[in-house]
């Protein structure tokens, strides 16, 4: 909402400083946006006084005006206005100053004559259309007067952010009251200059249907329009309007038309009612009927596009048909123009639910549908009317021949509410005066009704305020006009509630805090993708189609990082994401979410170091097996890591396959080292607590084995032998190296053991080992075909 | 250091007095020296000190007791400084073995990780508020209209709903589709107070981080998903005295003791008293800059008394219990934090970047 700072000064009367007046609009609920000073390119014009004309020798267009502006010695101007008279005042801008547009005034030679300084037109000030002659000014200020202090120009543009439930706040008037309830000081509506006073009018309250000046006036779509006024003004003279007119319009970001259309974007900028005039003569039948649109009905808004309508939508037809889209916007066809002698003009209440639907099925807003779509006070319409003729007696002439009429088929109040002293203080925490809440109450226009003797108070909501309906929003009104910085901020004791700590948010932290360990950093996608999965979930809306289906994995969104750190030339990349997924559900119900952790690492598995020489060791996928084995201990403890062809995979119970590792195919540059990733499902159940073990008391005894493993035959299944043999004294058999060699049988390799044995009652005896040991080899040998590399046992 | 108790000490006896000066020397020994020292001295058979004992054979009783005692006190001088030297010349060897040709030479380090700065924020908001007894809740991200919309009170059709431009999703229809169905990604967290105060009998004492989306064009200020935690405390006899001092305690712990806070109106349908939280401008503490669009504060949060038609909606007595509800977007507080100038950095992976958040800063 724009408003005007000079326009709010008249209501209040008094100065609003704008630093003032930002702080009391933001603790009122609507801050300022933005202010933008108007006419302030104007700082350098003065008054100057002509005081002597001559012709100049060598032009007969030209004159030479002698100016006095104040200053010691008058200057030579040539001017080439045929208006301009000796005695009387100008706008002067002196050599050096500076006009809007920033255009820089020099000393010129015009046909041979030095011009110091240049006399200026309306249009050369940004102050009017009007280039014709200089502007003049009637003025009692001495020669060298800012001309800011001699016109009522100063003014600033406020943009205040208004919450969609205060339609009030969408006039001057009603910004006006608040800002009086700050202050705590009265406010009027401004004078109109020139104005004879408000004309002295009684309506005619009618139905749905009633005849004024010839034309017939109808409510035929009640639910869309609740009442319509109507009047007729005869023998107007259609022009522009008066200056100051014309200056608030433009103060408030609107374009002048012309007195009519003026007068009713004024009212509507001051009392937040939308009204339309049309021009008489143009109206078939003359009928103005509110009704629903036919379907397929069209209608040429006043911006000259043809709409499609729809029987959803309320329109304004006469006689011929659709003349305007109810509460929208008018029709071209039956606009006010220069030739306009008799109008007749509408104010309406249209519904905001059916503005809303029919300016959102049209793909259009106005200034109209923004405040009739929120909500535009139904008991004030008469005083709508009122002003609205008051301008235009003032500055278009005519005639009211005919009392207005007012169809209002169901009237209605504004509701009554009861307000309890005690739901006041339990909401607000402070137990406030009763007289300091009902003066509250008094000040934003509310009746209050009844005195408190039972604890309660009737409170009379004004019209303009349709979003006051229950109890708790004066609550709010009483705390907002106390003021919300006035509250104590104490701390008190409060309870524990009943809602347990959310294990989902446990467990992401427990891995989130395990993977940071590893070296991974976290990253945060966009959970939106281009969908290659069936079962993507697609967005009806989407920004693109790159974004057009949420996400069914984490590791695309992770290989788009990487991609973006190549193309940035860097190389070294560990990143991990936790995130939700989701994935198509029943018809009609929302998707299937899951939260997923994913990781990639590409480059050095260490940073580079020069004791390393050139060489620095990459992640290869030992260390991809190595991660993922820590990332489901750390978001799956009850999965297990199994093999699934070259790749890894963690599967729970029921064989459910929830995680999976493997080298990805990325764009990669030439020189980038190879991608490895996996993603996994977050497990949200609490994790086990770790158990305390004693440590042995009894010393180990190792045993290296070195094996011919024959080809088809996994480590695996090489510890399970050992194991299944080795019985209750193998602690452990840990690999210590891989060999494959020419010197091996064809398809072998050979796998190094090292074993570890240990009782944990007593030392063991060496033949107690090597009797296990035998067995161990004996079992593998039967039961693998696995030898002994060198074929002699290599214990020490 | 050579031991100097012995030095000016003379043993009276002019023989054992002779070797004093070696004793003050031995500090200064080289490993070979040292043990050539201690032959001559200690040694079992030559040493001096030996011998000198060893002539006490032929003295009368009370004199060998005297000598010998004197003997005794010098050889365990001697032992003292040679034990310490070896010990010192072994310590200057392990040093010289050990030592580095040159210390400026770069560090050794290992990859470090952290988490996201967005994370970071989160986290440091969750402990404030898990001190000031709320635990965290958690819901889905895909709703339907009722619980993002109609049980928080928006009117269907009102311009209320224009301040949350929401993301549908295309789940195919049922055979009767009723009003507030419809599936789409949540606008806000308050979902999951809805499903919190469905779930959970007052008091209740909760905060809700996640994600949440809007139907904004990517650019520097804007992301059509971002985080959000909000806030949620139900019980008897909470007002909106409880709400300020509780966000105003927030705004000290998590800026600064110093921090200006202001509340001023504001308007969401699901609350009522409803009220923006503002901080002294986190730039230029309250001058007014570009940042602040002139004010001096800067906006953190959302917040205020939950409408009573809210907890009616989800079953709780309005008129026995209030609570208070609040929302922050970590993706915007981290921004001011750490002075991130664009959002889609936040989503991005650059290495470069993360790096800056984490212990390799």
């Amino acid at each position: 909402m724009l408003v005007s700072r000079a326009w709010l000064e008249e209501s209040l009367r008094r100065a609003l400083p704008l630093d003032e007046m930002s702080d009391r609009f933001a603790m009122l609920g609507a801050p300022v946006e933005a202010v933008e000073p108007l006419f302030g390119g104007l700082g350098d014009v003065v008054v100057g006084q002509v005081n002597e004309i001559r012709a100049h020798p060598n032009a007969d267009r030209l004159s030479l005006c002698v100016v006095d502006d104040g200053g010691a010695a008058p200057h030579q101007v040539v001017c080439g206005a045929s208006n301009v008279e000796a005695g009387k005042k100008y706008p002067f801008v002196r050599v050096g100053s500076v006009l809007p547009g920033d255009l820089t005034i020099e000393k010129r030679k015009i046909r041979g004559e030095t011009s110091h300084g240049m006399l200026c037109s309306a249009r050369e000030l940004g102050l009017g259309e009007d280039h014709e002659g200089i502007m003049e000014l009637r003025t009692q200020h001495p020669p060298g007067t800012p001309l800011l202090d001699v016109l009522p120009l100063a003014d600033d543009r406020i943009e205040i952010e208004v919450n969609p439930n205060r339609p009030d706040l969408l006039g001057h008037k009603g910004v006006a009251r608040e800002l009086a309830a700050a202050f705590a000081v009265p406010f009027r509506l401004p004078a109109i200059p020139g104005s004879k006073g408000p004309p002295g009018l009684t309506f005619r309250r009618e139905g749905s249907e009633a005849t004024i000046d010839g034309v017939r006036v109808a409510i035929e779509d009640p639910q869309g329009c609740a009442r319509f006024l109507a009047v007729v003004l005869r023998g107007v003279t259609v022009g522009p309007s008066p200056e100051w007119l014309q200056h608030r319009i433009t103060a408030i970001g609107m374009r002048p038309v012309n007195n009519i259309v003026d007068a009713t974007n004024y009212v509507m900028a001051e009392l937040g009612q939308p009204m339309h005039p049309y021009d008489l003569a143009k109206l078939n039948g003359p009928a103005v009927v509110a009704r629903r649109a036919h379907p397929g009905e069209r209608v040429v808004t006043l911006d000259g596009k043809e709409r499609h309508l729809s029987a959803e939508m309320t329109v304004i037809a006469d006689q011929g048909g659709a003349i305007g889209i109810a509460g929208v916007m008018g029709g071209g066809a039956s606009e006010v123009s220069a030739e306009t002698s008799d109008v007749f003009l509408e104010c309406a209440w249209f519904d905001p639910v059916r503005i809303r639907r029919t300016r959102k099925a049209l793909g259009m807003s106005s200034e109209a549908s923004y405040r009739f779509e929120r909500g535009v006070d139904l008991h004030a319409s008469p005083d709508a009317v009122r002003r609205c003729l008051e301008l235009m007696a003032t500055t278009a002439g005519g005639d009211v021949t005919e009392a207005p009429i007012d169809l209002w088929p169901s009237p209605s109040h504004p509701p009554r509410i009861f307000l309890r002293h005690a739901r006041v203080t339990q909401v607000l925490g402070v137990e406030l005066p009763w007289r300091d809440i009902e003066q509250y109450l008094v000040a934003i226009g509310a009746t209050v009704v009844s005195k408190p003797d039972d604890g309660r108070l009737a409170v009379d909501v004004p019209g303009w305020r349709p979003d006051l309906k229950s109890e708790i929003d004066l609550i709010e009104e009483v705390a907002r006009l106390h003021g919300y910085d006035t509250f104590p901020g104490d701390l008190r004791p409060f309870r524990l509630g009943t809602v347990p700590d959310a294990p989902e948010e446990i467990a992401a932290t427990h891995v989130r805090n395990g993977l940071t360990a590893l070296g991974l950093y976290e990253v945060v996608s966009l959970p939106m993708g281009s969908g290659e999965d069936p079962d993507a979930v697609p967005v009806t809306n989407p920004l693109s189609q790159e974004s057009a289906f949420l996400r069914r994995r984490l590791l695309p969104g992770l290989i788009g990082h990487v991609e973006a750190n190549w193309a940035a030339g860097v190389r070294d990349i560990r990143l991990f994401e936790i995130g939700t997924v989701f994935a198509m559900g029943e018809a009609g119900s929302p998707p299937a979410e899951a939260r997923h952790v994913a990781g990639v690492v590409s480059g050095g598995r260490h940073p580079a170091h020069w004791s390393a020489g050139a060489g620095q060791p990459l992640w290869g996928v030992w260390d991809l097996k190595g991660l993922f084995e820590r990332a489901v201990a750390l978001a799956l403890p009850s999965a297990t890591v199994q093999v699934d062809g070259t790749t890894w995979i963690a599967r729970i119970e029921g064989d459910r396959v929830v995680g999976h590792a493997e080298r990805l195919f990325a764009d990669a540059p030439p020189w980038a080292a190879p991608v490895l990733g996996f993603e996994l499902l977050l497990d949200p159940s609490p994790r086990a607590v770790p158990r305390f073990k004693a440590l042995p008391a009894t010393p180990a005894s190792t045993r290296d084995l070195a094996l011919v493993i024959p080809h088809g035959v996994s480590v695996e299944r090489v510890r399970e032998v050992i194991a299944g043999a080795g019985g209750a004294l193998l602690e452990s058999a840990s690999i210590l190296s891989e060999y494959r060699g020419a010197d091996l049988p064809d398809g072998t390799r050979s796998v190094a053991f090292h074993l570890t044995l240990r009782s944990s009652t007593r030392t063991l005896r060496d033949a107690e080992v090597d009797k296990t040991v035998d067995t161990i080899r004996q079992t593998l040998k039967r039961e693998l075909g696995i030898e002994l590399r060198g074929g002699g046992a290599d214990h020490e | 250091m050579s031991d100097t108790r012995v030095m000016t000490k003379s043993t009276g006896y002019p023989v054992l007095d002779a070797t004093l000066p070696r004793l003050a020397r031995i500090a200064a020994l080289d490993a070979e020296a040292l043990e050539a020292e201690q032959v001559a001295l200690l040694g079992r058979k030559q040493g001096i000190l030996t011998q000198a004992l060893r002539s006490l054979a032929s003295q009368p009783l009370e004199e060998r007791k005297r000598f010998g005692a004197a003997v005794n006190r010098l050889k365990d001088e001697f032992q003292r400084a040679i034990e310490a030297r070896r010990r010192a010349l072994e310590a200057a060897e392990r040093r010289h073995k050990t030592a580095v040709d040159d210390p400026t030479m770069p560090a050794r380090h290992r990859w470090v990780g952290a988490v996201h700065p967005v994370t970071k924020v989160i986290d440091d908001i969750t402990e404030i508020f898990r001190a000031l007894g709320f635990t965290r809740a958690v819901g889905p991200e895909a709703e339907t209209e009722w619980y993002n919309f109609g049980a928080l009170n928006f009117p269907p059709d009102h311009p209320a709903m224009d301040m949350q431009d929401t993301f549908y999703l295309d789940v195919g229809t049922t055979a009767e589709a009723d009003p507030g169905s419809a599936v789409l990604l949540r606008t806000h967290t308050s979902p999951v107070q809805i499903r919190t105060m469905m779930a959970h009998p007052p008091p209740i004492r909760s905060i809700m981080p996640g994600m949440v989306y809007r139907q904004d064009t990517f650019d520097a200020s804007h992301a059509p998903a971002f985080s959000q935690i909000e806030g949620l405390a139900v019980d008897e006899g909470i007002s909106f005295v409880d709400l300020k001092a509780t966000l105003l305690h927030f705004a000290h712990e998590f800026f600064s003791p110093t921090t200006r806070v202001r509340f001023r109106p504001s308007f969401f349908p699901f609350t009522e008293p409803s009220a923006e939280m503002d901080i002294g401008c986190l730039l230029c503490g309250g001058t007014g800059c570009a940042a602040c669009k002139g004010s001096g504060w800067m906006e953190i949060l959302g917040c205020g008394m939950v409408h009573p038609v809210v907890l009616e909606n989800c079953d709780i007595d309005a008129e026995r219990f209030t609570g208070y509800a609040f929302g922050m977007g970590p993706h915007r507080i981290a921004m001011l934090r750490y002075g991130i100038p664009d959002i889609r950095l936040l989503f991005g992976g650059d290495m470069r970047i993360l790096a800056q958040f984490g212990p390799e800063a």
